[in-house]
């Protein structure tokens, strides 16, 4: 096969295209597996506490425990205080609270 | 000559005109694989950490019960734990004692846990690995802690959590009882919240209704509500992730369409040319669909395989501004790579498809024209 055409260039940029985009499933497989281990310290550690969230935010009660935290957490600050933290900007309310 | 020789034929000429505005299409595969690898990071970031809660938290308490006081949290008497054990179905309960404390050293917020099976005994903490990367300086082995009655108790470190549970256990400083009294002046009979089991796990939902009947003042979380906070809170189909993301995705759709509506006068006289040298107007528009697909099956393949390694190789780096906020303390976290063909598909007909057709219509549009009007406009 000669590359002295462009189209010919072009499957085989697609065909590598294709290839990579396979290997991160298998890396995502073979990470998972491998991972099992560290899956089993972490749900223990969950188990062992109680836990109820992960530890993402640590910026504000709200943020690090949204399913913990109540209707008015995020405002409760002082009277007319706004909700301010940044990673409160990127979180949904959790739904238990949204829904009446 | 046969279909997939014209095609070839088609493709090796749109190569080569390609080839000719190099520096302008190769501007446009930067910018293009830019927002497909922002969108991509975003929603492997997403899914990853949607995954991570569904498979951790499956251990979570199978009810949390907290006491309200006009809207806040507040201490729940002990005396509730007989209450709650009087509802038929509760298998067990137990009050859980925790808590925040502010370090002014580094500014960093902790969530302190009082072990009831602490094996160290009194004045000692086991920390998570982010407490101890981010240990004030001259703390050495032991970590002083102002207590609420103003006198500083000086806890020793005896173990530190490992760096691979840090996405749940980052922040905790855990202790014995006696010290997390001491050092919240938590009075005994009280604790934080009450964490229960109930027999048959279909009664959650019907204990939960009975212990807000029998305690009005309580609101109990279930370990479903709980799965499904981080189901909708890292939905990468809602909220601001999506608003944030929306400009991105426009800013690209007007490039895009400028891109491709304004043919240049280059352009039009190349096609005007084709039409003249007796190409026909579907090998003018297959020749357009062709420079679509280059293009954009470049930048997507370019833009996932980065996204893929920005996020599951170097920890999101480019969004750990935006996720750490004003927090001092950010777990180390190395997650779960997710990648599926639902999200590959996703990604490629919110990128691809969208940018092949807007090529199309308005080459069509110049090639359906006369060649002499198009090579003399």
């Amino acid at each position: 096969m000669t590359l002295r055409r462009g189209s010919t260039a072009f499957f085989l940029f697609v065909t590598i295209g294709l290839c990579g985009l396979l290997l991160l499933f298998a890396h995502a497989y073979w990470r998972e597996k491998a991972d099992r281990a560290a899956y089993g310290e972490k749900r223990e550690i969950v188990k062992a506490l109680g836990l109820t969230d992960l530890c993402l935010f640590t910026e504000a009660r709200y943020t690090r425990h949204p399913a913990a935290a109540d209707r008015f957490t995020p405002f409760q600050d002082h009277p007319l205080s706004l909700e301010h933290f940044p990673s409160a900007s990127i979180l949904l309310p959790p739904p238990h609270l949204s829904t009446p | 000559m046969s279909w997939t020789g014209k095609q070839r034929n088609i493709l090796d000429f749109t190569l080569s005109s390609l080839l000719r505005r190099k520096g302008r299409n190769a501007a446009l595969i930067v910018v293009y694989a830019f927002v497909v690898f922002l969108l991509a990071s975003v929603v492997f970031l997403a899914q990853s950490i949607k995954e991570e809660a569904q498979a951790v938290l499956r251990e979570a308490p199978e009810i949390v019960v907290q006491r309200l006081v006009a809207g806040r949290h507040d201490l729940i008497p002990e005396t509730y734990i007989d209450r709650i054990r009087g509802i038929p179905g509760v298998a067990s309960v137990k009050a859980r004692l925790w808590g925040y404390y502010y370090e002014p050293l580094n500014g960093a917020n902790y969530t302190v846990i009082a072990d009831e099976n602490f094996p160290y005994g009194k004045r000692t903490v086991v920390i998570g690995n982010g407490v101890a990367r981010h240990l004030p300086p001259l703390v050495g082995k032991t970590m002083p802690m102002r207590s609420y009655g103003g006198s500083y108790l000086f806890m020793r470190i005896r173990e530190t959590l490992s760096s691979e549970s840090e996405l749940v256990s980052s922040d905790l400083v855990l202790m014995s009882v006696d010290d997390f009294r001491e050092l919240f002046r938590i009075p005994a009979g009280v604790g934080t919240d009450l964490v229960l089991t109930v027999s048959n796990p279909r009664e959650v939902a019907t204990v939960a209704g009975k212990i807000v009947e029998a305690l009005p003042d309580t609101r109990p979380i279930t370990r479903a509500e709980v799965l499904r906070t981080y189901d909708a809170v890292f939905d990468w189909r809602g909220g601001m992730i999506v608003a944030n993301l929306i400009g991105a995705l426009m800013a690209f759709v007007i490039f895009a369409w400028d891109k491709a509506t304004g043919l240049s006068a280059e352009e039009r006289r190349e096609i005007g040319i084709l039409k003249g040298l007796g190409w026909e107007t579907s090998d003018v528009i297959l020749m357009k669909f062709w420079e679509g697909v280059v293009v954009s099956l470049s930048s997507f393949f370019l833009g996932v395989i980065l996204a893929y390694v920005h996020v599951f190789f170097a920890s999101a780096t480019l969004f750990e501004s935006a996720l750490k906020g004003w927090s001092v303390l950010y777990p180390d976290f190395r997650l779960k790579p997710v990648i599926t063909p639902y999200l590959v598909s996703v990604l490629f007909f919110l990128t691809v498809v969208p940018y092949t057709f807007a090529t199309v219509v308005p080459s069509w549009r110049a090639a359906t024209t006369d060649p002499d009007a198009v090579m003399r406009a």
